[in-house]
């Protein structure tokens, strides 16, 4: 089977953590972003991934091809020369995507859920049709595009509602497709063409588009302030299945549960973490350390007696003693957060020494 | 034109002098609920003297005043009067010190025993002035009880004053100029000039040319510290006229601006002043002494700053310890890798080891200050407790007050040249210092920023930039 993942360009939304790192490789619950994905991928069998790039990061490369082997999964690189939309990407790999006649996964790249392939490929193939798009509820489906369904079908789609007014459905496009081959054939070349706005309408005319219900949770993590409500829904849900990768809850730190930590991190004494907090590679927390609601990227380090919630501490970055970060605060690539210091919604570029207080939100270039 | 009274040329040292401490609260406004009972708030005038008292009723000093007088708040260890007591003890010719303020005697009774066993050789009395008469009113009405013992000269000192008080020097050259008035002055900036009493003196000779109380315009920048030193053959007549002055004419009130409000507010609208011809020194005498009188500035370069409101008390407490620091009192916490100096801590405090203290942290009586708990530039008054982890900076922690788990509690550091305890953040004026009254109890992991929370509240979430009432 075969996939592309619509990476795009340098994930300007992420930053400032996208300023030394591509946002693929960003990790998120201790694993690359795009690691999530593709191993989901290559659990159902996929074995040609390509990812649509607008630029491409050497890094980026060196990092994936020590996944190709130890998943058995091939993966392309298809890089724009310029930007071509959601849908002139899939054209641009036809070479790969169309090799066979079998239908191929296409999903964004910001997504976080527990993805559905192999029920979404059973799926695909029992209707028949030309595409399955997977959408999940949500409570407010006027900040949305709104999927409707034929009268009298649960899955065949009728129209697309871009950010209705009026309530006509709670069920949202959630950036995961399977497609048959021919939809490449309504897709022109070198053109910049939106999946959502010309393809699909396309194929809904012919009546060939189905959804597919995506059970749990659902997250874009594209931004700081998603990408952290992404990590609570994930850990829920990893809670949920009593997943090994958390930190059992007997352990004398954990408050709350939720609790993720690297097994090569140093927690010190006295501190209560959680709930909703992970902890990276070589990550070190000093004593008397209150967390909740954060990530710690590897290599960073957490001060005695700081306190820390809802924030993301880039790599080999440090948050000084009593510091206190909240608010939604970035810290980029090696920053320093000096001893007491307040910081408050504050977006940090790397390699900055912070020395004095942020009290409103504010970036720190 | 100059009249100099002929009087004995003696030694300095051995002249008779007495000291007033001026210990009135600030303020004419009356307190809606005075836990005082019906009366003023006591004004303490100085008898060789202390003034013991401000203006009126400390309102300014809220809401630390609301349950302490504020001649009696802590700074650095001690009673704040009790800073001025110290510098009079180091007068060799100091023969009682009289302490004038507005407040019930009760308030000064266990101070008066305590500073009796403490400083032996200075009798203190607390003359209690039952209507405002304004700080040199006071002296007046008082004269006789302080010109007992025939004491040549009296200094007098504003309570409401922090500063290394020179009071040698100042007699020094009294004695040198042979000197009617000596007035102590510190350089403040042009800009915070105003807000003081200007000096304008000869450089050469040091004698005070011209003196205006809170001026519209620059005058100067050398300003009045409140303490001074007067030939009692000077002062009383110069206060009699005074009274007289005001007697066949009514007081000038300067035209009110947004910088002299206050004062102007004051004059113009407290009956009981008019009534009862409150003579201030600031604005009635001590001009006319510039015009008239052997009067001399000495001018100090050490520390200097007023303790108006609540959150000066923050600035005059690192003032204190670092006076403290440097004459190696022993009072003082012994430094370590968790004790940056200076630190006071009160022997009956608790105070883990692994809490981090310093620098100018005051910590009172029976306070508790839990493991990894973090004080700098703050006051923690009696029976206050800082639990683990928590982070207390340039803040005061009112007495019983209780900071939880990871809570942090935190003004703003101010210049060091700054005469003023509020900041503008946002373009709105706040106060620099927190300041939690009595029996706060601020919840674990709540930050308190830049407020003034008043007595008895319980903070239960994140406040910034706000009064709690």
């Amino acid at each position: 089977m075969k996939a592309l993942i619509l990476v795009g360009g340098f994930g300007t939304r992420l930053r400032p953590l996208t300023l030394t790192m591509p946002k693929p490789l960003v990790e998120f619950a201790n694993k690359p972003m795009i690691l999530h994905q593709i191993e989901a991928l290559a659990a159902v069998g996929v074995t040609d991934v390509v990812l649509a790039v607008n630029y491409r990061p050497e890094i980026m490369e060196r990092v994936l091809k020590e996944y190709e082997t130890e998943l058995g999964v091939k993966i392309h690189f298809s890089l724009e020369s310029e930007p071509l939309g959601t849908a002139g990407p899939l054209k641009l790999a036809e070479g790969i995507l169309a090799k066979d006649d079998s239908p191929f996964f296409v999903l964004n790249s910001d997504i976080t859920c527990d993805f559905p392939f192999k029920q979404l490929a059973e799926f695909h193939k029992s209707h028949g049709d030309e595409g399955t798009i997977v959408v999940t509820k949500v409570e407010e489906p006027s900040k949305y595009g709104v999927i409707v369904h034929k009268p009298n079908h649960p899955s065949r789609i009728d129209r697309f509602v871009e950010k209705p007014v009026e309530f006509v459905g709670n069920r949202i496009n959630a950036g995961l497709y399977m497609l048959n081959v021919s939809v490449l054939d309504r897709i022109e070349k070198n053109r910049p063409t939106s999946i959502e706005q010309e393809t699909f309408p396309a194929v809904v005319k012919d009546g060939l588009l189905h959804s597919f219900d995506l059970d749990g949770f659902w997250m874009d993590i594209g931004q700081p302030k998603d990408y952290l409500t992404g990590t609570c829904l994930y850990l829920s849900s990893l809670t949920k299945k009593n997943s090994k990768l958390l930190c059992s809850p007997s352990e004398s730190f954990v408050h709350g549960g939720n609790v993720m930590v690297d097994k090569s991190a140093k927690i010190g004494k006295n501190c209560r973490i959680g709930p909703n907090v992970i902890i990276g590679k070589d990550v070190v927390v000093g004593d008397g350390v209150r967390l909740q609601r954060c990530t710690l990227l590897p290599g960073s380090k957490v001060k005695d007696h700081a306190w820390i919630k809802s924030a993301i501490v880039g790599w080999n970055s440090s948050v000084g003693k009593w510091a206190r970060l909240e608010n939604v605060t970035v810290l980029g690539d090696d920053v320093t957060i000096g001893d007491e210091i307040y910081v408050n919604g504050g977006s940090i570029l790397p390699h900055k020494s912070i020395k004095v207080n942020v009290d409103v939100p504010a970036i720190i270039m | 034109m100059l009249q100099v009274p002929v009087r004995e040329k003696s030694n300095g040292a051995g002249k008779a002098t007495k000291a007033v401490i001026l210990v009135r609260i600030q303020s004419h406004f009356s307190l809606a609920s005075s836990s005082r009972g019906p009366h003023r708030p006591p004004e303490l005038t100085p008898f060789r003297i202390l003034q013991v008292g401000g203006p009126s009723r400390g309102t300014r000093f809220r809401p630390l005043s609301l349950d302490a007088p504020k001649p009696l708040f802590d700074v650095a260890g001690h009673p704040i009067v009790w800073h001025c007591l110290t510098a009079i003890a180091k007068v060799p010719s100091i023969q009682e010190v009289c302490m004038i303020g507005y407040y019930d005697e009760t308030v000064f009774k266990d101070f008066i025993k305590e500073a009796a066993s403490e400083f032996p050789n200075l009798p203190i009395k607390y003359l209690r002035e039952y209507q405002a008469l304004g700080t040199a009113g006071g002296l007046y009405h008082f004269r006789d009880a302080i010109l007992k013992g025939r004491p040549e000269r009296i200094f007098v000192l504003n309570s409401d004053v922090c500063c290394s008080f020179p009071l040698n020097d100042m007699a020094k050259l009294f004695d040198d100029r042979d000197a009617e008035a000596v007035i102590l002055g510190t350089r403040v900036s042009e800009d915070a000039a105003t807000n003081f009493g200007c000096i304008v003196s000869d450089q050469h000779s040091r004698r005070v040319l011209h003196y205006v109380e809170k001026p519209e315009s620059h005058i100067s920048n050398l300003i009045n510290c409140g303490v001074y030193l007067f030939s009692v053959d000077a002062i009383f007549p110069s206060i009699k006229s005074a009274i007289k002055r005001r007697a066949d004419r009514p007081r000038l009130v300067s035209y009110p601006s947004s910088d002299n409000l206050e004062s102007s507010f004051i004059a113009d609208n407290d009956d009981d002043e008019r009534k009862n011809e409150i003579i201030r020194l600031e604005q009635d005498i001590l001009s006319d002494l510039a015009d008239s009188k052997q009067f001399f500035v000495h001018e100090t370069k050490d520390f200097w700053r007023q303790i108006k409101t609540a959150g000066s008390a923050v600035p005059a407490n690192a003032l204190y310890l670092q006076k403290a620091l440097q004459t190696g009192s022993k009072e003082l916490a012994q430094p370590s890798a968790n004790i940056l100096p200076p630190v006071f801590i009160h022997p009956s405090a608790h105070v883990d080891p692994t809490a981090k203290l310093g620098p100018n942290v005051s910590i009172g009586p029976r306070a508790t200050i839990g493991a990894g708990a973090r004080v700098k530039e703050s006051i923690v008054l009696e029976d206050a407790e800082i639990k683990h982890d928590a982070c207390v900076l340039y803040s005061i922690v009112g007495w019983n007050s209780r900071v939880g788990a990871w809570a942090r509690v935190e003004g703003t550091p101010t210049p060091v040249t700054s005469h003023t305890t509020s900041i503008v953040k946002n373009g709105v004026k706040v106060q620099s210092i927190t300041i939690l009254g009595k029996e706060v109890g601020v919840g674990d992991e709540v930050r308190v920023q830049n407020c003034v929370c008043l007595p008895y509240k319980e903070l239960k979430r994140d406040v910034a930039n706000e009064v709690i009432m």
